[in-house]
């Protein structure tokens, strides 16, 4: 059987029919005790396991996923990876993550098709302009790449615009970060799960967590669907869902759960090669390699747990993609669909362990976890491994909000929480 | 659009209401208060899966009125006015 990713495997395996693949992850039964359980098997969850096991050594761990690998929110985001944020302590994180999607593909020998192809926020207003100017300056001092661009940069950036006299929402500039871009989010699963999965990390798909056993004070492992499971530590990264784990454990959150949408046009031949956000419009839009266009807005303003979306949000969504773009008009929308995203306060992640001693947190990301994923895995197994803090989560531990110690990064975000 | 019941104003969209947090979460105001108390009352959230007890307002009237929601499939069960003077 080939496991192995090469062009010359390809090349052996396209002689032989494509019959010897080897299934890129096996479907262990649970066993009844690990070092480490993991639950939640979406992007966060299986990095946390890939680290555990490659960095710190811990390889009896388990990944727990009520559903399948990759099925929440990690196949329902826009695939945007960026680190075009304010605060050192928020620039530290998500530049983590991207330097890390940099060098992913050849780590994990699995194609995540990154393509650093830029990112554009746009300003629309003198004000606008001003503010863009303190993001970039920022980005700059925490040593991000970052360019101010003026109304003819950006003009060459996106001709498809709408630039006109009659313009809706003009634009006079915006903040431009190169090595922002997208990628492929359910190869950054599947690379995550193979690489865990060849380790030796269980993936356990189809088990749902009904309970933590809890003994001396202290978690020591869950009772799940299929049978109870003995942990020394316990980690969760369940996004949405992060509420309804810790009432199971005990505490409570500063998380609400709310509906984020996107959709994808039809395809159509290259118009827009970089991705594009309007903040001013709550809209933004990127084209995938297929030529569809993915795009996406700001969350339904109702608290929900429905993963589909109510349709006053995408009529906004749609009219700002349609004022930015004119002659998107014509294009048929071919899918809409929504995750359930763990929305904080101040719009910043929660790593750390939980009240519940044994039992660690990677939630919070909002609507902006994807692009964190790698972060967040090796923070989350750094604390897992050691029972301490990585120095970059410290800043983001649940007591910053009794500290009064909050990272507001609402601007940052992109998409209004 | 789905329809929101304002004890006011009766049927109204949905874009017209803004979330305004749990029912029952009461301002800690018994003097010595610590930084826990204090955060979780002003962050820490319920954040139910299925039936929620919650706290609106109807953006185009201001008035502020308790809502029973399903949070999964959105189904409204009830609304009703905050009796006069008491916490939401």
């Amino acid at each position: 059987m080939t496991r192995h990713y090469s062009a010359l495997s390809l090349l052996k395996e396209g002689l032989g029919g494509h019959r010897g693949w080897e299934p890129a992850w096996r479907s262990p039964q649970p066993k009844s005790r690990y070092d480490v359980v993991v639950v939640g098997g979406g992007g966060h969850g299986l990095a946390t396991a890939y680290y555990l096991a490659r960095t710190h050594g811990i390889r009896d761990v388990a990944v727990i996923e009520k559903g399948w690998i990759g099925g929440g929110n990690t196949g329902r985001n826009t695939t945007v990876v960026r680190s075009n944020y304010f605060f050192p302590e928020s620039a530290a994180l998500y530049e983590m993550a991207l330097k890390l999607y940099e060098g992913l593909s050849r780590e994990l020998d699995f194609n995540i098709m990154l393509s650093q192809r830029g990112m554009l926020s746009l300003a629309h207003s003198p004000m606008e302009m001003e503010l863009a100017a303190r993001t970039v300056n920022a980005m700059q001092i925490n040593g991000i790449d970052a360019e101010l661009l003026g109304i003819d940069e950006v003009r060459r950036k996106i001709p498809a615009y709408d630039f006109g006299p009659g313009a809706r929402h003009p634009v006079l500039g915006g903040v431009w970060q190169g090595r922002g871009g997208t990628a492929r989010h359910d190869a950054v699963a599947w690379g995550y799960a193979r690489a865990a999965d060849g380790l030796g990390v269980d993936l356990i798909q189809g088990c749902e967590v009904e309970d933590f056993i809890v003994e001396g004070g202290r978690c020591r492992g869950v009772k799940t669907t299929r049978g109870e499971i003995r942990a020394d530590r316990v980690g969760v990264a369940v996004a949405g869902h992060s509420s309804v784990l810790a009432a199971k454990a005990g505490f409570g959150l500063p998380v609400t759960s709310y509906t984020l949408q996107a959709c994808v046009s039809e395809p159509v031949k290259p118009i827009v090669d970089c991705v594009v956000l309007a903040p001013a419009l709550g809209t933004y839009v990127s084209q995938s390699d297929k030529g569809d266009l993915v795009f996406g807005g700001g969350l339904d303003r109702i608290p929900s747990y429905a993963q589909r979306g109510n349709l006053p949000v995408l009529e906004t969504v749609i009219t700002g993609l349609l004022e930015m773009f004119p002659c998107f008009r014509q294009l048929k929308l071919m899918r809409q669909w929504a995750g359930i995203v763990d929305v904080v306060p101040d719009s910043s992640p929660i790593l750390g362990e939980s009240p519940l001693p044994g039992l660690f947190l990677n939630c919070g990301w909002g609507t902006g976890g994807f692009k964190a994923i790698p972060a967040g895995g090796v923070l989350l197994a750094h604390l897992l491994a050691t029972g301490r803090h990585h120095e970059v989560s410290r800043p983001f531990d649940l007591d910053r909000f009794a500290r009064g110690r909050l990272i507001d990064e609402a601007a940052g975000s992109g998409i209004a929480h | 659009m789905q329809l929101f019941p304002c004890p006011f104003c009766g049927p109204r969209a949905e874009s017209e209401f803004h979330f305004a947090g749990d029912l029952g979460n009461a301002r800690p105001d018994d003097g010595d208060v610590s930084d826990a108390r204090w955060s979780a009352y002003l962050h820490t959230r319920r954040n139910p899966k299925g039936a929620a007890r919650e706290v609106w307002m109807h953006l185009t009237c201001g008035e502020i009125f308790a809502m029973d929601r399903d949070t999964v499939t959105h189904r409204v069960s009830g609304s009703h006015a905050l009796a006069e003077g008491s916490t939401p």
